[in-house]
């Protein structure tokens, strides 16, 4: 039996993928929330009396954010009061499994649940929107849409902050995805623990450097509750990849994880982007006229999208706009300036 | 009398086990009291009990990185992985992180 490295006493159950050392349960419970905790000190996320959405999608990641949010906030007093907010983006037998588990959640951290529907903020559930345009690119339609509601939402309860379960594979993942598209303004943006402009509600990682290892690790430890599935809607080859390129190496060498977020930080060092300067040539600070949500162009992506949906022509937004846009011409002349701008990955399409 | 073995799945690894979560299996004569290891018990699980998309659970004679083990609650880590020797009544259990959360 190896011995845990920290107390000397009770069995090694986990290596650390961070640190190689070889701990007992106790001790990791201990390092994990206390890691967690000095990141979200040093980083001063929140304010005494916040109130605080968990976005919780009875994955892994966000059960564990909230057990640990949970504790913590016991634990050392925070103040905040916590919320569990959650999307049903309306797709049949995906999120029907995984509601009712942060249905168990809200029981089991006593801490409310809000649910927001695609419905309810759209008119369309990804069911409608699958049944409209096929199987294709309905990934921009939910990446785009979930943005969104998680900001509709907590709006809706007026939050002051919200908490994602993103964690340091996820950054890491993130980082690589955004060099293989040559998108270096997200390259920059995609390491900061916290986001925050006068437009949205705030919104930060806690998990930012927390292995997904030992978030697993700590959920099994733990017993806790979580639902896991792929999205039936998202066959991303792409991004797959990268997620196995980077569990590849990280299985060679665990630190590459954190090797590869500190390589994208370096890159947020180096090029300055401040708000109300132009970055790919437009001006990122701004709000959508029909739904007053943060865009760079006179309608927000999901009005776009929605535009698009509710004339029957879905593909506006999503693929090579010239054949749309003369389809567009056709039936309707004065509506051609709204193509959604294809610089950005999310609207971009092989097709 | 061929060793018992419990197998646990979890994180999505269930999907590619018939939706199984758990499964005691009693390892045929081939696998050699203190001698077979988790090297020889991978590609048996492949070819035995697992119901799709082998490149899912192997990767070369190993799992396929982002696959978590842990032997009798232990991460295999701590237990030499693949030379890992088994024992009568061992709990191996294999979580998927792979899988949306
Ligand atoms: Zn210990
Ligand atoms: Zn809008």
């Amino acid at each position: 039996m190896r011995l845990c490295t920290l107390c000397q006493k009770e069995r090694a159950v986990l290596k650390r993928p961070k640190t190689g050392q070889q701990i007992c349960r106790n001790c990791f419970y201990a390092v994990f929330e206390t890691e967690v905790h000095n990141t979200i000190q040093e980083n001063e996320l929140f304010k005494r009396g916040d109130k605080v959405a968990i976005a919780a999608s009875g994955g892994k990641d966000s059960t564990v954010l909230a057990h640990v949010m949970t504790t913590l906030n016991e634990r050392y007093g925070y103040g905040l009061d916590l919320f569990l907010l959650s999307v049903d983006e309306g797709i049949t037998g995906y999120r029907d499994d995984s509601l009712e588990t942060v249905k168990r959640n809200e029981q089991q951290y006593k801490i409310p649940l809000k649910i927001v529907s695609y419905e309810e903020l759209y008119g369309w559930s990804m069911d409608a929107i699958v049944k409209e345009i096929g199987m294709k690119n309905n990934c921009t339609f939910c990446g785009v849409f979930r943005r969104q509601a998680l900001d509709r939402g907590a709006a809706l309860l007026q939050v002051d902050h919200i908490v994602t379960g993103h964690n340091a594979d996820d950054i890491a993942e993130t980082v690589l995805m955004n060099i293989l598209r040559g998108d270096f303004s997200r390259l920059q943006r995609c390491t900061a623990i916290r986001t925050a402009t006068n437009e949205t509600i705030p919104r930060s990682k806690p998990f930012k450097y927390t292995y997904e290892k030992e978030i697993v690790m700590y959920a099994y430890f733990k017993k806790l509750d979580y639902f896991s599935t792929e999205c039936i809607y998202s066959p991303n080859a792409y991004r797959g990849y990268a997620r196995a390129f980077l569990k590849d190496l990280e299985s060679i060498r665990p630190s590459a994880i954190m090797d590869i977020i500190h390589s994208g930080e370096a890159w947020e060092s180096k090029i300055e982007v401040k708000v109300n300067t132009p970055v790919d040539g437009r001006v990122i600070v701004g709000s959508c006229e029909r739904c007053g949500y943060m865009s760079s162009n006179k309608l927000c992506k999901a009005c776009v999208l929605l535009e698009g949906l509710n004339k029957g022509l879905p593909k506006l937004a999503i693929g090579n706009s010239t054949k749309y846009k003369r389809e567009q011409d056709k039936r309707d002349a004065s509506a051609r300036a709204r193509v959604c701008d294809p610089a950005t990955p999310s609207g971009r399409s092989p097709s | 009398m061929g060793l018992t073995i419990h197998l646990q799945f979890s994180g999505g690894m269930e999907l590619l086990f018939n939706n199984e979560k758990e499964k005691t299996v009693t390892l045929p004569d081939t696998f050699t009291p203190a001698l077979a290891t988790l090297k020889d018990l991978l590609p048996w699980m492949r070819d035995n009990l697992l119901s799709e998309r082998a490149e899912l659970f192997m990767q070369g004679d190993t799992v396929r990185p982002g696959i978590l083990v842990l032997i009798n609650d232990a991460d295999w880590e701590l237990e030499g992985e693949l030379e890992y020797v088994l024992k009568d009544d061992d709990t191996i259990v294999f979580i998927s992180t792979l899988h949306g959360g």
